[in-house]
């Protein structure tokens, strides 16, 4: 029998595999498809405190093995979200992780706060590493100072672990991680999406309203993984890598990368049984090896 | 559990820009609707990477078929697909046509402009069954856009068609033909799929003769399951205005609660 617990010592997972926030809608979305108890666990679409209406059409565009996105997390704020879907996502067995968005350090505490009081969370993904809210594509991650700040609030109120989401668009992500780690952040997670662009060469129209979105899918894999190494190489905390996994091997390749736990994106759109097909993989690559803890496989690049 | 549907294809029409392809699916036959979708994977690689939202285009016993146009490289590689090969597909999807209530000798219009037209065989053929007297609209920009006219006819359908250069029927547009022909034959239900701006001209005629108006829209979708909130359209609903996921309001949406961008006007 496989073991593929991981434990994140602040969180325990029954498996590496998390669905990733944007993907995965509330959760509920999925319930026709898959059952959400056989996840490692699953972070909500992002939260704001107010309801978001979110950015004008078209918000998607296909690229080479890539999805462009500007959704401008459009959403129902934090207070629907605890009335209408969280008492249906409760029982659940699975670690369900609130992904919290702020237009300043002040609403992300606001939404922490009221989260703080409702049950059935396991923890908190901070998102400062959205690229399509501000038109440029501005958030705090791409800066240590700012990164500190945002995380030093929320380590301050919040009653649950934290995870910070980390952008890719920075020079140096180490840098901003070490940042996240100081302020007392229990994890970090990423990436985030790629600042991306795609133009419509007959109208010379960008193919987006908001001009600007963020890139993911199997395109920015390699890229993603390269930035998952260079911080688990540097951190003393977890670090949950994310970036383009569709399969078991891609999710093997984080994990031996030094990742903790896999977060699985644009995945769910083109699958949405995605994540219990990347769990089976895992299971049956430790049967094949003869691996009997899949925990032992992190961070062994040879 | 709703599951993804490996279908083999038995059987593909090609025209210029068109394609028909047909496969057997007891699961999907059995439950799909008239103006649902289907969201069909393209290649089981990373390139094209979304699957592409299909209307379903009939359903005859287990058989189901779609027909979609040519128009980017997705639709493009799909048409490239042959007979016995594998066709991964999730669905059926979405909200359909209102069809609840008597239509027994009831006239209703169908209006169908280029691809447009897919749903609408699926839809006329489930309103011959209830009895209602069904005529239908069938727009194009030449007489190559309008593959399908044969087939409604074979069914018995009564098919109006236009074309904007005239190499066909009424010259001009679908919506202008459909306008014309009001006086002779007053629907009291109209359903139509095609571009944005036929749709925004119909939402209009509708309104104005107070008439009952259902619109297939179409959206670039991501997922087809309300998880991207990539597909969404400005709508009022409930008293509400803003962006809805079309993929799980509609498609289908009566042209009442359709908030028509600028450049649709």
């Amino acid at each position: 029998m496989t073991d593929l617990s991981i434990d994140l010592g602040f969180m325990k997972l029954k498996n590496p595999v998390i669905a990733a926030s944007g993907t995965f809608g509330y959760g509920i979305e999925f319930t026709p498809f898959i059952d959400l108890n056989h996840l490692g666990g699953f972070v909500v679409k992002g939260l704001y405190y107010s309801p978001r209406e979110g950015n004008p059409p078209p918000r998607l565009v296909e690229t080479s093995s890539g999805l462009i996105n500007a959704i401008g997390l459009q959403g129902i704020g934090v207070k629907r979200f605890s009335e209408e879907i969280l008492p249906r996502l409760i029982d659940y067995n699975t670690s369900i992780i609130i992904n919290v968005c702020g237009e300043h350090e002040d609403e992300y505490a606001a939404v922490v706060d009221h989260l703080n009081h409702q049950p059935g969370i396991a923890a908190y993904e901070l998102n400062i590493s959205c690229p399509n809210v501000k038109k440029d594509g501005k958030c705090p991650a791409l800066d240590p100072k700012t990164t500190y700040s945002v995380v030093k609030l929320i380590k301050k109120s919040s009653t649950r672990p934290v995870i910070t989401k980390l952008s890719p668009n920075v020079t140096d992500i180490t840098e901003i991680a070490l940042s996240a780690q100081e302020a007392g952040t229990d994890a970090v997670s990423l990436v985030n999406t790629f600042l991306a662009l795609a133009i419509d060469p007959n109208t010379r129209k960008p193919r987006l309203a908001n001009i600007l979105g963020g890139l993911s899918g199997p395109a920015i894999k390699p890229i993603a993984l390269r930035m998952v190494y260079q911080v688990a190489c540097r951190l003393k905390i977890p670090v949950i890598g994310m970036g383009g996994i569709c399969t078991g091997g891609d999710a093997l390749e984080f994990l031996i990368a030094g990742a903790k736990a896999v977060e699985i994106g644009t995945a769910n759109f083109i699958d949405p049984e995605a994540t219990i097909k990347i769990i089976n993989e895992l299971h049956n690559f430790c049967r094949e090896r003869k691996i009997g803890k899949l925990e032992t496989i992190i961070g062994t690049m040879k | 559990m709703k599951r993804t549907d490996q279908v083999i294809i038995t059987d593909r029409k090609m025209w210029k820009d068109y394609v028909l392809l047909s496969f057997k699916s007891p699961q999907i036959a059995s439950k799909a609707l008239p103006g649902q979708f289907l969201m069909i994977r393209i290649t089981p690689h990373s390139y094209p990477l979304l699957r592409r939202p299909i209307s379903i285009h009939a359903v005859e016993g287990e058989n189901i078929a779609i027909f979609f146009q040519k128009s980017g490289i997705g639709t493009n590689i799909l048409g490239l697909r042959k007979k016995k090969e594998l066709l991964d597909i999730l669905g059926p999807l979405g909200n359909g046509f209102g069809l609840k209530g008597d239509f027994s000798h009831k006239k209703t219009v169908l209006i169908g402009g280029g691809r447009g037209i897919a749903p609408l065989f699926f839809l006329a053929n489930s309103l011959a069954d209830r009895k209602a007297e069904i005529r239908t609209f069938y727009g194009g920009k030449t007489s190559h856009d309008l593959p399908l006219k044969e087939k409604f006819e074979a069914n018995g359908l009564k098919v109006f068609c236009s074309t904007e250069d005239g190499s066909f029927g009424y010259k001009g547009l679908i919506t202008d033909y459909f306008n014309s022909e009001m006086r002779q034959f007053r629907p009291e239900r109209i359903y139509a799929c095609g571009p944005d701006a036929m749709l925004k001209t119909i939402a209009d005629i509708a309104a104005k003769e107070n008439i009952p108006a259902e619109l297939s829209l179409e959206s670039i979708m991501g997922c087809g399951i309300g998880a991207c909130w990539g597909c969404v359209k400005r709508l009022k609903k409930d008293g509400v205005t803003g962006w809805f996921r079309i993929c799980q309001e509609g498609p289908v949406i009566p042209a009442d609660q359709i908030i028509w961008a600028e450049k649709d006007k």
